[in-house]
């Protein structure tokens, strides 16, 4: 007997995702408001439109983090409360196909996010413009979500199957993307100097992308236990 | 002397199944073979590890003593071989409740490949066909969430029975169902249905009469397991004393 393909599986996961944040409206929207009223709060907690180099990308990437907590708390609630995990464990297919639409779902929320988010950052706090700079800066996100998305999906897992999933989410998350932190906020800030965009270090880059890849494949490797019982 | 007719092969066999939560044994002890195309019904009061079995033999969860075999393939080693040969329809209707009911279904065909090969066409087909069959082709479009019980659960039967499944894993199936439910229902999931089934259910005459082979449980442990034919009503109604 063979299994569904993987890629079936994933495609009608994700689809199944999406419209269910269509509808609920659950967790993008959370995500955005969170952000934009954290610029809002900076804006005027720090009385100007003035933040600049390693200060902007800090602000910048910590709120980025929390906001994508928010999605993780919610990644797998209706998996666990309404019978998903029962239903996808039920049917023939690969385990880990899970992981990977709830990966790539969440990827998708923080980019969508990022949409918002940076306009708005750049309007309620960036002193200088965040035009120049701007092709690495997107290049910058994406490695960044994408090792979000990777822990954040694991840490999801693992959390939903607690009752202070509140509690365990960020306990367990944030300290394992503070490399993701550190690596995406050094990288961005020579973007945002007042003096004008800098280049942004490859090291940074190449952290990233090695976190993405770590972080990936231990997570593939450990994601069909986390699902057993 | 006619030639008698060949028992069919056992589609589970179960030898000394146990499992526990913690400390607590929740089924312990439980030895039976059920011929394939046969009904076992399962009776027992609440806690007594029925719904524990069914999710044992459903691959949801692992056995912690003795063997099991469902549809000719070990437990839990060879799980991967028995999903989507399955078909489970528990206390939960494994809907997403945001979803409408035919989304679900979509979702469900898609998870099992039902129409791989014959396009989309194949599987929407085999949905419309089934929520015909309920009754639910009308409000197939609403969000779980706002249909009454027994309307998700007939939709529950649907996603149940959905893939064709060989084995069919009833608990209460019958549960929120009007009798023109109950009866729509019949020739998806009741004996007419030509499955294996294994059925729990509280109503003794119905889970009699539909049954092969009976199972009691109490405590956890086997405290019946007889053919139908030898077994009464009282013997049943005493595993609830």
């Amino acid at each position: 007997m063979t299994g569904t393909p993987t890629r079936t599986v994933v495609a009608a996961l994700i689809r199944k995702d999406l419209r269910r944040e269509l509808r609920t409206q659950e967790s993008l929207p959370a995500m955005a408001l969170f952000s934009v009223t954290t610029f809002v709060l900076f804006h005027f907690g720090l009385d100007a439109r003035s933040l600049e180099g390693d200060l902007a990308a800090g602000v910048f990437w910590v709120t980025m983090l929390f906001a994508a907590v928010l999605a993780v708390n919610r990644q797998f609630v209706a998996e666990r409360e309404e019978g998903g995990f029962d239903g996808f464990l039920l049917a023939p297919v690969d385990r880990t196909a899970l992981f990977v639409a709830k990966a790539a779902v969440l990827f998708g929320f923080l980019v969508a996010l990022q949409v918002v988010a940076v306009p708005a950052f750049a309007i309620l706090l960036l002193e200088p413009s965040p035009g120049p700079g701007l092709l690495e800066l997107a290049g910058l996100l994406l490695l960044a979500d994408a090792g979000i998305a990777v822990v954040g999906t694991l840490v999801g897992a693992l959390a939903v199957q607690t009752r202070a999933r509140e509690v365990i989410v960020p306990l367990l998350a944030l300290p394992l993307m503070i490399p993701v932190v550190i690596a995406a906020a050094r990288g961005t800030a020579p973007l945002w100097l007042e003096a004008g965009a800098a280049a942004v270090e490859g090291r940074w880059l190449l952290i990233l992308g090695l976190y993405d890849l770590v972080f990936g494949l231990l997570a593939y490797a450990v994601f069909d236990y986390l699902l057993d019982e | 002397m006619p030639p008698t007719e060949p028992e069919p092969a056992p589609a589970i066999e179960l030898h000394d199944l146990g499992r526990a939560y913690g400390e607590r044994v929740a089924l312990s002890g439980v030895t039976l073979e059920l011929p394939a195309g046969r009904t076992l019904a399962v009776f027992g009061a609440n806690g007594a590890g029925k719904t524990t079995l069914l999710r044992i033999l459903a691959t949801l969860l692992r056995p912690h003593n003795g063997e099991a075999r469902v549809l000719g393939r070990s437990l839990p080693g060879e799980g991967w071989a028995v999903r989507g040969r399955v078909g489970l329809l528990g206390h939960d209707p494994l809907l997403y409740r945001d979803l409408s009911a035919r989304e679900n279904l979509r979702f469900h065909a898609r998870l099992h490949g039902v129409g791989r090969g014959d396009g989309r066409r194949g599987g929407a087909e085999r949905i419309e066909a089934l929520l015909d069959a309920v009754g639910m082709a009308r409000r197939a479009d609403e969000p779980v969430h706002t249909l009454s019980r027994g309307m998700t659960q007939r939709v529950a039967v649907c996603r149940a029975v959905l893939h064709e499944p060989e084995l069919l894993l009833l608990d209460e199936p019958l549960a929120n169902l009007d009798p023109g439910a109950a009866a729509a229902v019949e020739p998806l999931i009741g004996p007419g249905a030509g499955l294996t089934r294994v059925v729990i259910s509280h109503d003794v005459a119905h889970g009699l009469a539909e049954a092969d082979l009976v199972l009691g449980l109490r405590g956890g442990r086997q405290a019946l397991l007889a053919p139908r034919a030898e077994t009464g009503e009282a013997a049943v109604r005493e595993l609830y004393a």
